[in-house]
């Protein structure tokens, strides 16, 4: 190890438990398409995202490592993730409050 | 020669940076496509029922087996097997590359009943159906180029890892291109909902 290198060792994942990230990932997969057979309205698109989003963060903090990461590279996610909420947030507010025929 | 001075937490941290703009880039056209759900809902329900959800399905279950070999490679490298973090980086490229080729039948199967970007059968299309495919097309082409940049990108790391560039005590490669294949399969977690399974 060189000098100056105060790193610490990087958190080795065994092969047993990225295979069942991948089994969680495979069954919400078969999850998402079964609910989206049933009508449910605006809510099979609610559901497809959280769905989603929960699959997202599976592969962010396993796949990407992101758990075992500092706060930095943490509170930068957070961040670009409050910039798309005030953006689509803002969006919306702006598509919500339009008078009909103003689009 | 001494070796190079590394700084793994540096190279980690810019690709980070790199991964943060490019969800800011697919979160643009993720509210574009949001902004024309919410006016076009209907329209955008019976255009995606034009799309096969099984071939998107099987996609989607290619991309998450291909991040899994690419998660494995890493733990190949840094436990020492370098062989076998081959072998995990084959069968990732293996499955990006029929990720592609799925994506491509899918495409001219579209293309060969006259729908493709611009075409007059997209614009004779109802006007939230147009959309919905021009949507499509932008964000599944965008997203395939990264797949294609993806394939690139890991044949010149098994090229490195071949020529014995890319070790256990230095794997910042290995883990950046896996980083960005990552991401590549999370936003393809997202469009495969929102194009496939609206209906």
């Amino acid at each position: 190890m060189d000098p100056g290198d105060n790193q610490p060792a990087p958190r080795i994942l065994s092969s047993r438990l990225l295979t069942a990230v991948w089994a969680a990932l495979a069954c919400l997969t078969g999850l998402t398409m079964l609910l989206a057979s049933i009508d449910l309205g605006f809510y099979n698109v609610l559901a497809a995202l959280a769905i989603a989003t929960a699959k997202a963060l599976l592969v962010i903090a396993f796949f990407m490592h992101l758990k075992y990461e500092g706060r930095l590279l943490k509170g930068l996610l957070f961040l670009a993730f409050v910039l798309l909420a005030i953006f689509i947030g803002l969006t919306f507010l702006d598509l919500a409050f339009r008078a009909p025929g103003q689009s | 020669m001494p070796e190079p001075r590394r700084d793994q937490a540096g190279a980690k941290l810019g690709m980070w940076l790199f991964l943060y703009s490019e969800m800011v880039l697919f979160g643009g056209l993720f509210l574009l496509y949001a902004a024309y759900l919410h006016r076009y809902q209907p329209e955008f329900h019976r255009a995606a029922q034009g799309l096969d959800a099984l071939l998107g399905g099987i996609n989607t279950v290619v991309l998450i087996t291909s991040s899994l070999f690419m998660a494995l490679s890493l733990t190949a490298l840094q436990t020492g097997q370098p062989g076998r973090c081959l072998g995990m980086l084959a069968l990732t490229v293996l499955l990006g590359a029929s990720f592609l080729v799925n994506k491509a039948l899918e495409w001219g199967e579209k293309f060969q009943h006259g729908i493709y970007p611009g075409s007059p059968g997209v614009l004779a299309l109802p006007p939230g159906e147009g959309t919905f495919y021009s949507l499509y097309f932008a964000l599944t082409g965008l997203h395939g180029l990264h797949v294609l940049v993806g394939v690139v990108l890991l044949g010149v790391v098994m090229l490195m890892l071949w020529r014995g560039r890319l070790r256990q005590d230095h794997p910042a490669l290995l883990e950046n291109a896996g980083l960005y294949w990552h991401l590549v399969d999370l936003i393809w977690l997202f469009l495969f909902p929102l194009f496939y399974l609206i209906t």
